[in-house]
């Protein structure tokens, strides 16, 4: 294999590992768009996962399993809501108390309902999403270059992969060129200019934490029923909160949020990679110093040492309205 | 001036206040609390179509509490609003728009990352996909534009603009949601004597056209120069409505002010001794990084009350800050008993404590005390590291106690109990919990801000004598008050404020309230004026 | 200038939180319920399990004991207005202290070893804490993210170090090597058999020192009072002259050394070696139990044993109802800090409006009316 093929292999492995943290990236930035801030990413994620894992292996069915875990997602987005929006509780311990509860609520349930240690099994054929081939692939396959990146990279994904690549251009309409996008972000801003303008900034609030759930539920999925076959314990292993990071090194944008969930992925990819293998010069790289890469330029950022990234106004305040 | 199609039955002049046909606003009995406190009094109010209405009223009169009912962002607890002669029930900012009420608020309710033209849109777009509403809108506001000279770039980001051109903003958002009836709460407290002029004309030029205009304000001038009929505001209450044609700055700087009986404040003559504080140059920037303090130098002596009258928001407050080192000033210099007061960190305030100068915070629930706290605590706090009560590591509480005890006793604290939580205890007491332990202190300096906001009657009297003993006792005291019955009854010289500056002195025992009045209002302010 | 008044101190400080607790075991016992357990059944076999017998109640003071400096470390950050939700990470480097005074002093005796490991695990997990608080005192970094993002980088460096330090030559398993017994720390079940095979050692008089500490540290100190003022009203803070950002760096030092506090319980007094994810969670367990304590070492240490038998009692309930795995704690547990810490206002307003109507019909003339000017 020469080193164009296994750098393209590289990008497609880094491809698969970008998917869960763009989608649940954009989850986020639709909630913290609005002013909830969201660090409860990794719970629901981790609820849908298990939620889409149970319904496709009952019914053998992806698309009702993608549902579930949609479903499960949303429920558990709607108690941040209730809990942040209507009794305007303090969005950050609510987002902990999210992921703990997803994290034990999949396993308590799970190993009761299947007793193989908090696992769920495979679904059955036909209950998980499976590699779509492009047409023309494999006839393309041998044409230089091109050819490879057509069949290797961007052929031979499930669909998944493809919506949330699509995410991308839609969450950036959505939020900069619709009515509900423009309510969107003013509510994440300046709720009080929102409401003088008449506009309910609650009902905006719930609108864009049930789309946060929509995401991390379809990104739950593709952990479960489409990157691998069923559920395991904790399957999610901290995603969520590096798609928070890449969401605030995204400084909240849906193009750059690709950027940045596409770097942590291909770190991902990489650090996969280079386990055990020695560089020239530098000798060996130790995995553990790339993985904690988005973590420590995150640390950074914030710090404001390479530029910095200032969220929503509003964000963390619940809106109280004078009476 | 566009000379736009004049109607007959509108500009009715100074006409009959009373058909009912011709008003386009009726309050009728409005009352309004804030818990324990009666915001707006049983108000009646109309206001005729086509006008220039101001409504004046020193600050936390109820002005801005008045017209947040009209525009649906409070709710009255009795009353009637009728429009254009139609009982309105106005719940929610939406309703007001319906009924093409428009408001500017004097905090401008602007996104700041969006564009004009987004913030123009923003509720009122006309369908799902934005691209059709910014290209009317952008039509409409260039239409706007010309017609009222309100030329603002549509795709300039509203945290690039300046505060006039904000100001043009929200205006362009009233009258691009069809506003008949516009409120504007301070419209010129931000802007500069160009820019509120050119506001001024903008204004007779939508008058013209028959809208109704609802100014707000505390300056004179203003409705001196703008508006067909003022409404005077004091203490929630509405005391008049009178033609501005037929009257006069002083009868409605008096009206403002009040003819309240004047707490009689038994004082002896002031023996000045030393300069115990000198301000020079001082110049100060508030956290937004506007300047609001430029240039303010002044003395104070042992043994006398130097007080500082103004409308709130001339930079009183940044004055205060810099002063007792709860912010840095970006010029000037503050020498307390000859010394020059300087520091680095995050902890002035403990510099200037330790320079001798004591301080009285304007807001007293939000900076002088730690509600949460039991009254004891509170007794002590600025003086933490004070050597009485602790070793520098632990806090002795029974000398902590046994202080908050003292002042109970001294400054007649009610109820007498020092752990009761703070917040329990009446604004009042609460105040005299801050004065006892500032005054306690034995300080060489006292900076006191708004000593009775908010204090019942009883405790105003007690309040003043302290103050009084304590000039008699020699120290030099510095009062800030918008209260002008207050710093006139209590100083032994009285400056006036305005826009940072200060821009006279007056001798309080014989200065009256009119030319007070003016001076806080910045008419005598001849470079302002001239403008 | 609400119009309703603060709760008296026994409904905020027992009622409120009692309440809060009720609805949580509440809506976990609809969860067993929905499994088609018996929910009174497993609260029986956890009460059992975590006070029936001797070992039981050794291991819900071993997992108090961790709670104890967990829910301090969360409070004393709290007091000061910081959310800390690091303890996990600063606790999981601190092993790093406890292990490497524990092996460097094995020869010696574990009453020299144990407060060295006390200041080194203190000093190591002190630090942890102290980089989030610099970077939001000085940098205004959201400490709620740097510290998560403290957590990570914690776990992914001490892989690296158990898999490239202090792996022994020639061991597979990323562990350290293991201390001699003469710097373990002695279990109590040594001098008292009553315990069992518990692991609860000598760190349960230290988390009774540290809650009698964070009490004088919190209401007798100076420092304390600086940190109060701080987390209550920071205008006022300012006003009193405390340098904010030095108290916010102070604080967030201290809570990252108090969770250093669990490392020396577990490396020292369990496993006498350092192992992979040795903290296992407690950290985090520490924010339900601050939020549970409302950050008082009284409410903490009840909130501690209530969370150490929860642990126990789970791990008992698990052995003896195959459908309960010990998961249901942490289902438990997110109830816990979602309704005493997100929806407090569930119980809390209506409870307000209750003793505000039961009140004003007491006193019909109260002191209110003094308030208006």
């Amino acid at each position: 294999m020469d080193a164009f093929t296994s750098f393209i292999f590289m990008l497609d492995s880094a491809t698969r590992l970008t998917v869960p943290l763009l989608l649940a990236c954009l989850a986020g930035l639709y909630s913290e768009r609005s002013g909830i801030f969201d660090i409860g990413l990794e719970g629901k994620m981790l609820a849908g996962a298990f939620g889409a894992a149970c319904v496709a292996l009952i019914t053998g069915n992806m698309w009702l399993g993608l549902l579930a875990g949609i479903g499960v997602s949303i429920a558990m987005a709607l108690v941040h809501g209730v809990a942040s929006i209507t009794f305007r509780g303090n969005q950050i311990i609510s987002g902990v108390a999210i992921n703990f509860l997803a994290a034990g609520l999949s396993t308590f349930l799970g190993q009761n309902w299947f007793s193989q240690g908090g696992r769920v099994p495979s679904p059955p054929a036909g209950g998980r999403f499976d590699a779509i081939t492009l047409p023309f692939a494999d006839q393309l396959r041998e044409v230089p270059i091109l050819g490879t990146i057509y069949a290797e990279l961007i052929s031979g994904h499930n669909i998944l992969v493809y919506i949330a690549f699509a995410m991308v251009p839609i969450t950036w309409y959505v939020v900069f060129r619709t009515r509900f996008g423009l309510r969107l972000r003013a509510s994440g801003e300046n709720p009080k200019a929102v409401d003088t303008a008449g506009i309910n900034v609650n009902l905006m609030r719930y609108r864009a934490v049930i789309i946060t759930g929509v995401l991390t539920g379809i990104a739950g999925a593709y952990f479960s029923i489409a990157q691998s076959s069923g559920f395991i314990n904790n399957m999610t292993a901290g995603k969520g909160f590096i798609a928070l990071a890449a969401l605030i090194f995204a400084k909240w944008r849906p193009w750059q949020a690709l950027g940045a969930c596409f770097l942590f992925g291909f770190l991902d990819a990489l650090q996969i990679r280079m386990q055990g293998t020695e560089l020239p010069i530098i000798g060996e790289v130790p995995v553990q110093a790339i993985q904690a890469l988005p973590y420590i330029l995150t640390v950074i950022l914030l710090a404001g040492f390479i530029g910095k990234a200032v969220g929503p106004k509003a964000g963390g305040v619940p809106y109280v309205k004078e009476r | 001036m566009p000379d736009k199609v004049e109607t007959s039955e509108q500009r009715p002049e100074t006409a009959a206040v009373s058909q009912t046909g011709e008003m386009a606003i009726e309050l009728i009995g409005i009352n309004k609390h804030f818990g324990p406190v009666h915001a707006n009094k049983d108000i009646n109010l109309k206001i005729r179509r086509g006008t220039v209405h101001g409504i004046v009223g020193e600050n936390g009169a109820g002005k801005t509490t008045l017209m947040s009912i009209l525009y649906g962002f409070y709710t009255a607890d009795s009353g009637e609003i009728k429009v254009n002669g139609k009982t309105a029930v106005i719940n929610d900012s939406r309703h007001a728009l319906q009924l093409g009420i428009g408001m500017v608020h004097q905090h401008f309710m602007l996104v700041e990352n969006f564009t004009v033209l987004e913030n123009v849109i923003l509720g009122v777009e006309d369908s799902a996909r934005l691209r059709p509403s910014l290209d009317r809108a952008r039509g409409e506001l260039k239409r706007l534009a010309e017609e009222y000279e309100l030329n603002v770039d549509p795709d300039a980001l509203i945290e690039d603009l300046s505060v006039g051109q904000e100001q043009r903003v929200e205006i362009l958002k009233a009258l691009y949601r069809g506003a008949d009836i516009l409120i504007l709460d301070e419209p010129t407290g931000v802007l500069t004597p160009a820019e509120a002029d050119h506001l001024f004309r903008v204004l007779e030029t939508l008058r013209a056209e028959g809208k109704t205009i609802v100014l707000i304000t505390h300056k004179l001038r203003e409705i001196m120069a703008i508006t067909d009929d003022v409404s005077v505001m004091r203490r929630g209450e509405m005391v008049a409505t009178l033609s501005t044609a037929k009257t006069n700055p002083e009868e409605i700087a008096e009206l403002m002010v009040g003819r309240r009986v004047l707490l009689r404040v038994e004082k002896g003559e002031a023996n000045p001794g030393e300069v115990r504080l000198q301000v020079r140059d001082l110049v100060v920037k508030d956290e937004f990084g506007v300047e609001r303090v430029k240039g303010v130098s002044f003395d104070v002596r042992a043994g006398e009350i130097v007080g500082i009258a103004g409308v709130d928001g001339n930079g009183q407050s940044q004055l205060l800050e810099a002063i007792t080192g709860m912010n840095r000033p970006t010029q000037g210099e503050v020498w307390v008993n000859g010394k020059q007061i300087t520091f680095t960190g995050d902890d002035g305030a403990a510099v200037f404590r330790r320079a001798g100068v004591a301080h009285v915070p304007e807001d007293r629930q939000e900076q002088g005390l730690v509600v949460q706290f039991q009254q004891w605590e509170n007794a002590v706090l600025g003086y933490q590291d004070d050597p009485r009560y602790g070793t520098g590591v632990f806090l002795s509480l029974d000398e902590c106690k046994k202080e908050a005890q003292a002042h109970v006793e001294k400054f007649d604290v009610r109820p007498p109990n020092i752990n009761l939580k703070t917040s329990s205890f009446s604004g009042g007491n609460q105040q005299k919990i801050v004065l006892a332990r500032e005054m306690s202190r034995d300080p060489d300096v006292l900076v006191v801000g708004q000593p009775t906001r908010g204090v019942d009657i009883g405790a105003i009297e007690f309040i003043h004598n302290q103050i009084i003993a304590m000039r008699d006792a020699g120290k030099a005291i510095l009062l800030v008050s918008v209260e002008l019955d207050e710093v006139r009854s209590l100083s032994d010289r009285l400056l006036v404020m305005f826009d940072g500056h200060i821009v006279g002195e007056a001798d309080p025992a014989t200065a009256t309230e009119g030319e007070l009045g003016l001076l806080m209002a910045g008419v005598n302010d001849k470079k302002d004026a001239a403008e | 200038m609400s119009a309703r008044k603060p709760l008296p101190r026994w409904a905020d400080l027992v009622l409120v939180p009692a309440l809060n607790l009720i609805l949580a075991f509440v809506v976990s016992g609809l969860v067993v319920l929905m499994i088609g357990e018996n929910p009174i059944e497993a609260m029986e076999i956890m009460l059992f399990g975590a006070f029936g017998y001797g070992e039981g109640v050794g291991y819900t003071l071993h997992f108090a004991t961790n709670f104890v400096f967990a829910g301090l470390a969360f409070s004393i950050a709290s007091h000061a207005g910081m959310f800390n939700i690091g303890a996990e990470g600063q606790a999981y480097v601190a092993g790093l202290g406890a292990i490497m005074v524990g092996l460097a002093l094995d020869q010696t005796h574990w009453l020299l070893v144990m407060p060295l490991a006390m200041i080194g695990a203190g000093i190591i997990g002190g630090f942890w804490g102290f980089v989030p608080g610099y970077l939001a005192a000085k940098r205004g970094s959201h400490v709620v993210i740097t510290t998560i993002m403290f957590n990570f980088i914690a776990a992914t460096l001490m892989v690296y170090l158990l898999n490239r330090v202090l792996k022994p030559e020639g061991q597979m398993a990323p562990e350290s090597e293991t201390v001699e017994v003469a710097g373990r720390i002695p279990q109590l079940r040594q001098f008292w058999d009553y315990f069992g095979f518990a692991p609860v050692n000598m760190m349960f008089f230290v988390a009774i020192a540290a809650l009698i500490f964070a009490y004088i540290l919190i209401w007798r100190t100076d420092l304390g009072y600086r940190i109060r003022t701080l987390g209550l009203n920071s205008q006022a803070a300012h006003y009193a002259g405390v340098s904010n950002s030095r108290i916010m760096m102070i604080a967030m030092t201290i809570s990252g050394a108090m969770a250093g506090m669990i490392a020396v319980n577990e490396v020292l007094g369990v496993q006498s070696r350092l192992v992979l994810d040795f903290v296992f969670g407690y950290g985090f367990t520490g924010i339900a139990v601050g939020l549970m304590g409302r950050n008082h070492p009284i409410g903490v240490a009840l909130a501690a044993i209530l969370f150490g038998a929860l642990y126990q009692g789970g791990q008992e309930l698990a052995f003896m109802m195959p459908g309960i795995t010990r998961e249901m704690i942490l289902v438990i547990q997110a109830l816990v800090i979602l309704f005493t810490g997100a929806m407090e206002g569930l119980f809390r307003t209506p409870l307000e409006i209750m003793f505000t109507r039961i009140s004003s019909s007491r006193q019909s003339t109260g002191a209110a009316e003094q308030a208006t000017e």
